[in-house]
This record gives C-alpha cells, structure tokens and sequence, in this order.
C-alpha cells in the first residue's frame, strides 16, 4: 500500500471538507463513547483486567524468542509450518510459494492488518491469484478499492449510499434497479455472495489475534464467523502474523480476549473467538489438511530493543482510533497507511521512518484519550512525544519553528528579561484592542486568528504586579 | 496558628503572567483565604512545556532546573493550570532523572506540586470559597489536569458551592478544544473543528459563561466564541471561585468608564 | 527461511526479548461474575446467553431435548428437518420422542449450507458471558456450527463454568483442531456502526440447557 503520511496535513484539510465522512466520523466517536461506557460499568474489574492485560503482554515481550520458539515447536509438533519472514517482501514470496505449491488461486481472506502492511492482495494479484476478503468491512472497502479506515471497522467512514454504490458497481450481474436502500440489503447480497467464496476457496488466509506459545494454537476474534470459515472450508489455512503477537498460555490469550471486544466494539466478548490447532488431524470431517503460520519480524525487532517497546502490546482493538478527537475529525485514510488515529502515530514512523510520518505523532493535542481507554495501558502520548523528540533531534521540522522555539527559551530562562518583554507588548496590545476586547487578524498569528479571534491581554506581568503590591521574594 | 500556614510558591504560568494577571491574583486570594501564606518567586516564567512537546527535552530540561530552584523552598507550589501543574508533577521527574543533581530535587518538588483547585480540595479541604456568582456557568475539563491529574470532580464540588450559580453541564465536557499548544496553529483547520464543535457545545447550552482551570484552553474557546457571534463569555474558574470578576472576561471589552 | 530465522531470533536476543522466563505471566484477576454456585452460575450463564443475542429453552434431561428443538423449531418457523451433529451427545438422544422432525446424520458440506438447523453438543458452558465453548474434531466438522440458519446448542447445566480458564481447563494439553468459544448469532457492526444479526455465520444461537442430566 502506497503511504501518503508524509501529506498527512493536505488529506486532513481534504477530508475536514468532505461533510459525509464527517458524519460517519461523529457517528463512530459518539456511539462508540456511549456503547464503551456502558460495557465498562457491567464489570467493576475491567482496569484491574487492564493492568494485568498489560503485565502478561510485557512479559510476553520480555520472552518473546522463548515464546515464539516454543509455540513454533508445537506447531510442527501438529503437522503445520512456520515461515519465519524478516520483512513484507518475505512474507508475500511465502504465501505465493504456499499457493503456488498448492496449485491454488481460489483465496478467501479474513481480516489481517499485517496482510495491509504487507500489500498483500496486491501481491497476489499481480501473480495471478484474486484474493476475496469475507470480512463485510474489508469486502466493502475493497469493492471500492480503498483501504480500511479503522482497525477494526474497515469501512466505517462510509455511509449506507456509497457502500450500495460501491456495491452496484461490484456486482456487476445483479439487476441495477435492485433496492439497496438499507444495512439489512446491503447485508444480505453481501452474505449470499460470500458464501460461494467460502464454499469454493482453495486457500483460507486468516490473521491471528494471539499465537499460544503453550499449544502452537493461534487465536481468532471475528464477530461475522469469516474467521472460521476461512479457516475451516478451505485446504489450506495460512495465518498472517507478526512476531509480537506470541503469548504463553490459552489462558493468557483469554485473559487479553477479556479485554479486547469491551475495548474494540464494546461488547462482553465478540460471537466468535476461535483457537485453531494445526491441520486436520486423520479422520476429522473438516478442516485443512495443511495449516501454515507466517511469522513477520518487519520491524518489531527494532521496535522491542527501542524505547517504545510499550506499543508491542497493542492488541489491536482500535479503541484509540474510537475515541481520538483528531482522528475523529479527519478519519483514518488521512494519516495515510495502514495504522491511523493514536497508535497509527507510534507505529507509522517505527515502520516507514520519521521523514515519511513526522506529521502524524505531531498533529496531537495529547489531549490523553487514547492512553484513557488503552486495554494494555500504552501510554500513547508519551510514545508520540517521543517520536517528537527523534524528530527534533533530527531537525525534521521547520527552520522556523526551532528558531521560534528557541528564543523563548532563552527568553523564559531570563525572567527578568521576559517580563521586560512581555510588560510593555501586552500593555500595547491590551490598549489597542481595549473597546474590542479581541483581535480578529494579528500579524504572524494567522494560524491562529484564521478561525478565531485573539483576546487581548489585560496588561502587564501578574509576577512584576505582584512584586509591586507586595514585597518581592528573593529570585 | 500562624505558624501553621503553609508556604505556598504560586507557579503562575507564562499564559497568566502575560495574558490575564487577574488569574493570578484570584488564585492567591483563595489560596490565602485556604490559608497559605502565597509567594511569588520572580525567578520564573515558564514551566518548560511548549519545549517538551516539541521534543526538545534538552531545552525543557533547563527550564524545569530553574523551576525546581525557584520554587523547591516552598512546602508547595501551585499553579492554577493542569497542563503546568502536571509538568512540575509528572514530567520533571523523567526529564531530569538522568541528572544526578537535580533528579532528586524534581522528584522532591513534584510530590509537592499541585494544580489549584485540586490542591484547594484534596489538601486544604476547602468545600467553600465564599463566593456569590449571580448566572449560569458551563465547565470545561481541561485535558492535562482531567488525564493526567485527575483533576474532575475537585472543580465541580467547588463550583457547586458557589452562591447563586447555576452550572451547565456540558454533555462533552471531557473532549479536549483543540488547542494543544502549538497544535492549534500546527494543524489550525483540525483545530478549527475541535474548536468549533466546543464552542457550539457551550452556545447550545444557553450558559452565560464557560469556566476551565486553563489558560490555554479558555483563549481558545473565547476566541472561537467570539468568532461564531457568541456573548457566551470566559473566566478562569479562579476568578469565580475568588469572586473577582468584576474585570472584563476574556476577550471581552474593558468597561467604559 | 532459516536465515530468516536465524537472524529474526537474533534480533530478539538483541532486543533484550530472549530471556528464558522462570515464572508464568503474571495471573489475570477471575471477575466476581465468573464465580459464584452452580445455580448462580446457571442463571448468570442464561442471563449473558440472551443479552448477546442467544435463545435459551430448557429440557428436563436428555430425553426432553428432541421435544425443545421441535418446539423451537416450530416456534421459529423453521420447518421441520434438522442435521443433527455425529456427536453420541446429540446422534445418541431419543430422537423418536420428536416424531414430527425429520433429522438427518452423516450430513456433507452442502447438507449443513443449505439447512435451517443443525443441533451440535456443546462441550461446557461459561457463565461470565453466556459462552459456550464447542470442539471440532473426528467425526464432528467445524461446519455444523458456522454454515447453517440456525446453530442449536445443547448444553448440560451441569456442564456450566464460571469463567473461560475453567473451559479451558477441561481441553487438557493436547487441543483438538478447532475449538470456538462462540457467543450469540453471527454479527457486524460495519455498516454504519448498525448493529447487525446473522453476517457469515448462523443467523441464530439456540441453546437447549439440560437441567438434571
């Protein structure tokens, strides 16, 4: 997938003028808000469950070569395979060799965000093999071939009329006249068209939520039941995930499944959380008679060696995306890959570099939502604050901006000297704008008094005022 | 008895130095009504955070070195922001915690630094300040002092005890305006709409004036306010809490004569 | 590929991500809803069961459960054929106590696809959010839970748990293929955040609860 990070404040602009998105947008964040609320009161331990959340995936990480090699060892011990994938081009070649293998072009998809990161689809494609996705939201967004906006709702930023647009488009056989007028029709071709893919797909490729270190079982959490299908009809199941992901018990995985859906879709638990073990065993009625685990490294190596570790706990639940305001007013597609909203602003520079994504962990007001409602407790404006810091270091921002930034400094540290500046300017501007009380345009302040006006300063410093009135301290 | 006042080093922020002064003298009359005798160490200006969220961690680290000098003599030290307060409270700590000489003393500064009204609450246990405000009033949480000071119900008990107010709840109190220090001129058009969705919140709710613990947030929402045509009107929840608000709102004209 | 390994696992090692670990992952606490008696067990099982979407009628042991799935059945409006899972829990019943269903066995692929409903086992039942966790493996497919209309489970009260651990625990070391924990109807939310019934899977969950057997 093609990043458009870097132009991350012209798509924001974009999208801030497109008055459907920002309608589904407002939808997602006030439903999400009430729905989360709710869920959370009907279970009085949901932040003890967080913070234990947190301690099993940190240790998880603290032990990440002992896991995965363990849960590797059970895998083979089942009959499947681990293809072990340094980065996304490794990890294409394995599934093509996997298909190729298998003389297979027939491919059913559930939801993989590593298969995102990895341009998967269009990989496959280009070799002659048209995977279908079976997640609604993902064969939504596919159809009208864009990328998933959220996590966990792929096509949320879209509306009832362009989703039957993108579906008159798509399914091209079907009577034109048809109604398409609702989420019940919309939802009932989609199901009837799926359910051919399901029933002829050669190959199923799933993503993994978990991969349990304690019985080579990856963990599957759908809603739709496209998981299951995808790993069950098929002859094939390959499982996309990266390295992080490896947790050491059933139990463990069922302790972060505790808090997962609650944090994702505000539910108990989704329909289906699925543990899937190896192929079919002899004599099992269904079920793959090949079951293939791609492992990607693409840059969690670096990542667990860095100092944001802390984000290698992300479970994925998009709770952060939900509940950001930032995101809430531009939509995923702005931020321009595959991970959009607060944990979009960690990740993107860590896997496509500072230059590419300066933008995202910079356009935040660490207003704190994200870290608020974070089911692993990552604590997600100070990663940002971080990345900051690489930039700043890097002197990726703007000349100006770091000139600026430096005379204050050197004015702040002299506080002497800046209530000599300060004093007589805020007496001027206070005197100037006295019948007013505010400016509407003030010399380079146009980003600010662009959309709102500049009150104006009383007058004078309340540290000199204070000193005047009463005794000084000693400095 | 005298004996027994708190001396307490009044961190008045760069926004209410230079902007609003009348924060700061509201802030010392309730701090002296609380009982503590305020000082204003004129070794200070800025707690270092415009720096900070830049990634300049090096320039915010000499800043939060001279804070801590300034203000460590003091049994504590209060600022009415939650985004400052929590600098000196969370954030000095980490930034000079590989300075052997100073990590020590951040540490010591910041379990005695607090955010006003909090500190008027939780250590002072005032439940009432005395004053009378005849109006309406919506609350804004500001987002550093609400997430990262806990700073929520402390503003609330004491606004309810204000004589003749009436607050506004707002149903999205708790979303940040938008303004993010050097976000909001950053990103001004995502700014723009976080202001403006605040700003609508707060005319809708027919309240005469919107009141938060921060500075940088209430320029925000009076500028957007007064942008949209709104006479809702601004304060720093100080000065209602002190009963200074004869002086004209923010961004509100000065009275003739 | 163990290149790929080799150099994967070596960055880990460098990454401070190698130590071998002397303790389990620290344990998560059991929530208060996961616990309590049998009978609160039950009626917490039956409360979460409906609030995600499931029915739940009861049987006065194992001979009552042919007579509640036709009753469901026909309640439902479903007809009057089920495929009935190879499982001796469900194939075993005295299925002649429904004379009015038809109930086939040894159902294919295409069978279970185009059925109003199929009646499966269930291997327990988890009170904390009315879960029941089903196995597939041997002669039982995966299929008989995701491809029909309707999915009927039949669950011993007995069989009911507090939380997921205790499920867990009775898969012992070796698990067999596919083990789902499924909870309520096949549903999405993607379609304007519209809560939806029945996507991929089936578009109901009924549960027959055994009382005594």
């Amino acid at each position: 997938m093609e990043a458009t990070s870097a132009r991350f404040p012209a798509n924001a602009r974009a999208a801030l003028g497109d008055a459907d998105l920002r309608a589904s947008l407002a939808r997602l964040q006030r439903e999400y808000r009430r729905d989360r609320a709710a869920v959370a009161a009907r279970l009085p331990e949901f932040d003890a469950l967080r913070d234990a959340a947190a301690a099993i995936k940190d240790h998880a990480l603290d032990h990440l070569a002992f896991y995965l090699e363990r849960f590797e060892e059970r895998v083979i011990a089942q009959g499947g395979q681990v293809h072990w994938c340094r980065d996304g081009t490794e990890a294409c070649e394995a599934v093509l060799a996997i298909c190729r293998a298998e003389g297979a072009t027939a491919v059913g998809k559930g939801k993989s965000m590593i298969s995102e990161e990895i341009g998967l689809n269009a990989f496959l494609e280009r070799n002659g093999i048209a995977p279908v996705e079976t997640d609604l939201g993902e064969y939504i967004v596919q159809q009208r071939g864009e990328a998933p906006s959220h996590i966990v709702m792929p096509a949320i930023h879209l509306n009832v009329k362009q989703i039957a647009d993108g579906f008159r488009a798509a399914h091209g056989a079907l009577d034109p006249a048809r109604a398409l007028d609702g989420p019940d029709a919309l939802l009932a071709e989609a199901r009837t068209r799926l359910r051919d893919k399901f029933l002829s797909a050669e190959i199923g490729i799933t993503g993994a939520n978990f991969l349990v270190a304690e019985t080579g079982s990856v963990v599957l959490v759908t809603n739709e039941g496209n998981g299951d299908l995808t790993h069950t009809l098929p002859r094939i199941h390959i499982a996309l995930a990266s390295i992080e992901k490896a947790v050491p018990t059933i139990d463990d995985a069922m302790a972060l499944v505790r808090v997962l859906a609650r944090s994702a879709t505000a539910q108990e638990i989704t329909s289906y959380t699925s543990l899937v073990t190896g192929p079919a065993r002899a004599g099992d009625a269904d079920g793959p008679r090949a079951f293939h685990v791609v492992l990607l490294d693409g840059g969690r190596s670096r990542l667990l060696g860095s100092e944001r570790r802390a984000i290698l706990r992300c479970i994925r639940c998009g709770a952060c995306q939900s509940q950001c305001p930032v995101y809430g007013h531009v939509g995923g597609h702005a931020y321009g890959w595959v991970y959009a909203g607060p944990v979009g602003a960690v990740l993107t520079p860590a896997l496509l570099g500072v230059p590419a994504a300066k933008h995202l962990p910079a356009a935040s007001t660490f207003c704190g939502r994200c870290e608020e409602v974070c089911p692993v407790r990552i604590p997600l404006p100070a990663l940002m604050r971080s990345w900051r810091e690489e930039a700043f270091a890097r002197r990726a921002g703007s000349a100006t901006e770091r000139a600026l930034l430096k005379l204050w400094g050197a004015a702040v540290r002299r506080p002497a000297l800046w209530r000599a500046l300060v004093g007589p300017v805020s007496y001027v501007l206070a005197f100037c704008a006295r019948r007013s009380g505010v400016y509407r345009a003030l010399p380079l302040a146009g980003g600010w008094t662009g959309a709102r006006d500049m009150p104006a300063p009383e007058g004078g410093s309340f540290v000199a005022a204070w000193a005047r009135a009463r005794k000084a301290d000693a400095p | 008895m005298a004996a027994e006042a708190p001396e307490v080093g009044l961190f008045a922020t760069c926004l209410v130095d230079s902007m609003r002064p009348s924060v700061g003298f509201a802030a010392a009359a309730l701090l002296e009504r609380a009982g503590c005798r305020v000082h204003v160490p004129r070794n200070q200006a800025c707690c270092g955070q415009p720096a900070f969220n830049a990634g300049d961690r090096a320039g915010a680290a000499s800043i939060a070195r001279q804070a801590v000098a300034a203000f460590e003599g003091f049994d504590y030290t209060v600022a009415p922001s939650g985004s400052c307060a929590a600098m000196l409270r969370r954030h000095f700590p980490a930034l000079l915690a590989d300075d052997p000489g100073w990590s020590a003393r951040a540490q010591a500064l910041a379990a005695k630094s607090w955010e006003l009204v909090s500190f008027l609450v939780d250590i002072r246990g005032m439940t009432e300040t005395g004053a009378r405000f005849d109006g309406s009033a919506a609350w804004h949480d500001a987002c550093s002092g609400l997430r990262e000071l806990g700073v929520r119900d402390q503003p609330r008990r004491l606004l309810a005890s204000v004589r003749g107010l009436t607050v506004k709840v707002l149903p999205n109190a708790e979303t940040c305006c938008g303004f993010g220090g050097t976000f909001c001129v950053k990103y001004p058009e995502i700014s723009d709409a976080m202001a403006t969705e605040k700003a609508r919140e707060i005319a809708e709710s027919g309240a005469d004036v919107v009141l938060a613990g921060d500075l940088g947030c209430l320029l925000n929402i009076a500028g957007k306010l007064s942008r949209i045509g709104s006479t809702i009107r601004a304060r720093h929840v100080a000065e209602v809490l002190a009963g200074t608000c004869d002086g004209p709102a923010i961004g509100a004209p000065r009275k003739r004569g | 590929m163990t290149g790929a390994r080799d150099a994967i696992l070596a960055a880990i090692r460098d990454a401070r991500g190698d130590a071998v670990p002397t303790a389990p992952a620290p344990r998560s606490p059991l929530p208060a809803r996961a616990q309590g008696t049998p009978e609160a067990l039950v009626a917490r099982f039956v409360e979460m069961a409906l609030l995600a979407g499931a029915t739940v009628s009861r049987a006065a042991g194992a001979d009552g459960v042919p007579g509640a799935v036709a009753e469901y059945l026909s309640r439902g409006g479903l007809g009057g054929a089920v495929v009935l899972s190879p499982d001796p829990a469900v194939a075993g019943l005295d299925w002649d106590r429904a004379p009015r269903l038809t109930v086939h066995r040894g159902a294919g692929r295409d069978e279970m696809a185009s059925a109003a409903a199929t009646v499966t086992g269930a291997v327990c039942g988890v009170a904390e959010t009315g879960t029941l966790m089903v196995c597939a493996g041997g002669p039982v497919a995966n299929a008989l839970h995701l491809l029909p209309e309707a999915h009927i489970a039949v669950l011993r009260a007995s069989d009911i748990v507090g939380g997921y651990e205790a499920a867990r625990a009775r898969l012992g070391a070796e698990l067999p293929r596919a083990v789902t924990f499924i909870t309520g109807p096949s549903r999405t939310a993607d379609i304007e955040k519209t809560p939806q019934i029945g996507v991929h899977g089936p578009r109901r969950l009924h549960i027959v609860l055994v009382d005594g057997a």
